[in-house]
């Protein structure tokens, strides 16, 4: 008897439950997504066994780029209304006496990190290339003739009372650049740090405890 | 030509009747897209927070109340250690003072297990053991506690600590901000209960010149 072949068939795989998973996952990834800040200069962050969370709201930054180069950035807060960076930059705007257009205020508060002087603000904001606009970016001054990053800071300060203030140092940046950074900061009040490091365990219990010496 | 291939069409497709079984779409490609967002955003989510350590510094001092409510440290605990040019650590102990010669005489280590932490757990022995003894016995289920007051006994411990070192970190000009972050490190990791940054004097600027390369 000859035995009944099977119809040969193309296996079909029903997808749905996939598609449907994956949807998930995708909704579930853009709603969660918190997307990295483009920052202004390449830091690599010490490392230390600290495990605390930097605060992601209400936060002040300030970047020192390896060769010394002074970054910095405030979020809008919390709350989304309350548009911080705008308010900062018409309050900077007025200190220096530049007039800040409404577009050039409005596109300041979609931004994130900078660093250079507050004259060359006004052509950075209107810059559309990135090239360009890296080139702009030569760091915050803070001699002492003309401290801005100490104006920046004050401002920020009395515009985001509740602000946090984070410290993103490269490892090899030197600790005199640093010192002048908390120096003015501790100037204008900030007496608590949050040092952003990378994390890195190191465990050590009783048997590490060096022998008595007596 | 295009309209009578549709009208073709249209008579042929009115004519033809509908199949019953249900329609099959070809799901692929948008899997295929999927696969490709998901992996995006994948990439792009910072998802790991960034670290950070918290330091906070006493308040600076204004020049009217200076040399008031200065806090007396006792010579014998404080142990200043200074961080110098190519991952150098130099400490001492007491106090270096001009006026009550011979200064004390620098040591040099460097950031190695058996370097500064091996000092530093050598003079916080007593705080150390028994964090860690309280540690061991949360691990191995002897004490039941939350991570909360795990950390409000720790700092009480550290805070009724009366016996060990009380560190004075000092940097010199050409020292890196990650020697400064190791060194506090160093101190998390050993738990020194009272340390500080603080400016270095001019001499210990000169003991440095004379300390061993």
């Amino acid at each position: 008897m000859p035995k009944i072949k099977p119809p040969v068939r193309t296996p079909h795989i029903d997808m749905t439950p996939m598609v449907d998973l994956f949807s998930v996952l995708l909704i579930f990834l853009l709603l969660t997504a918190s997307f990295r800040p483009q920052e202004a200069a390449v830091i690599t962050t010490p490392q230390s066994v600290s495990e605390k969370t930097a605060p992601d709201a209400d936060l002040m930054t300030i970047f020192i780029g390896k060769d010394g180069k002074v970054f910095f950035n405030i979020d809008n807060g919390r709350d989304t209304s309350t548009h911080f960076r705008s308010k900062l930059l018409e309050k900077i705007g007025e200190q220096y006496k530049i007039k800040f257009t409404k577009a050039e205020i409005a596109k300041f508060g979609t931004m994130s990190s900078f660093g250079l002087p507050i004259k060359d603000l006004k052509t950075w904001l209107n810059t559309k290339e990135t090239k360009d606009k890296d080139k702009l970016q030569t760091g915050i001054p803070m001699d002492s003739t003309d401290n801005q990053l100490a104006w920046w800071v004050r401002e920020a300060r009395l515009t985001n009372v509740g602000a946090e203030v984070a410290i993103k140092g490269d490892a090899d940046t030197d600790y005199k650049i640093v010192k002048k950074v908390m120096d003015l900061l501790q100037d204008n009040k900030v007496n608590k740090f949050n040092l952003v490091t990378n994390l890195q365990k190191q465990e050590i219990s009783m048997k590490d405890l060096p022998a008595a010496t007596k | 030509m295009a309209e009578i291939i549709q009208e073709e069409k249209g008579k042929k497709g009115g004519k033809r009747k509908a199949k019953k079984h249900g329609t099959r779409i070809d799901m692929t490609p948008m899997v295929d897209l999927m696969c490709l967002l998901i992996t995006f955003f994948m990439l792009t989510t910072a998802f790991s927070k960034a670290k950070v350590m918290v330091i906070t510094m006493p308040d600076k001092e204004d020049s009217k109340d200076k040399d008031k409510d200065k806090p007396q440290i006792a010579a014998f605990r404080t142990l200043n250690i200074i961080l110098s040019e190519g991952d150098k650590v130099y400490y001492y102990v007491g106090m270096a003072d001009p006026k009550k010669p011979p200064l004390p005489m620098l040591v040099k280590t460097n950031f190695s297990k058996d370097g500064i932490r091996k000092i530093l757990l050598d003079k916080n022995r007593d705080l150390f053991a028994k964090i860690a003894e309280y540690r061991d016995k949360r691990v191995t289920g002897k004490i039941v506690v939350s991570d909360t007051t795990l950390d409000n006994e720790i700092k009480r411990m550290k805070k009724d600590d009366k016996k060990g070192p009380i560190v004075l970190i000092k940097a010199d000009d050409k020292a890196k901000y990650k020697d400064i972050v190791n060194i506090i490190d160093e101190m998390a990791i050993c738990n020194i209960a009272s340390y500080a940054i603080v400016d270095i004097n001019s001499v210990e600027k000169d003991m440095l010149k004379n300390a061993p390369k």
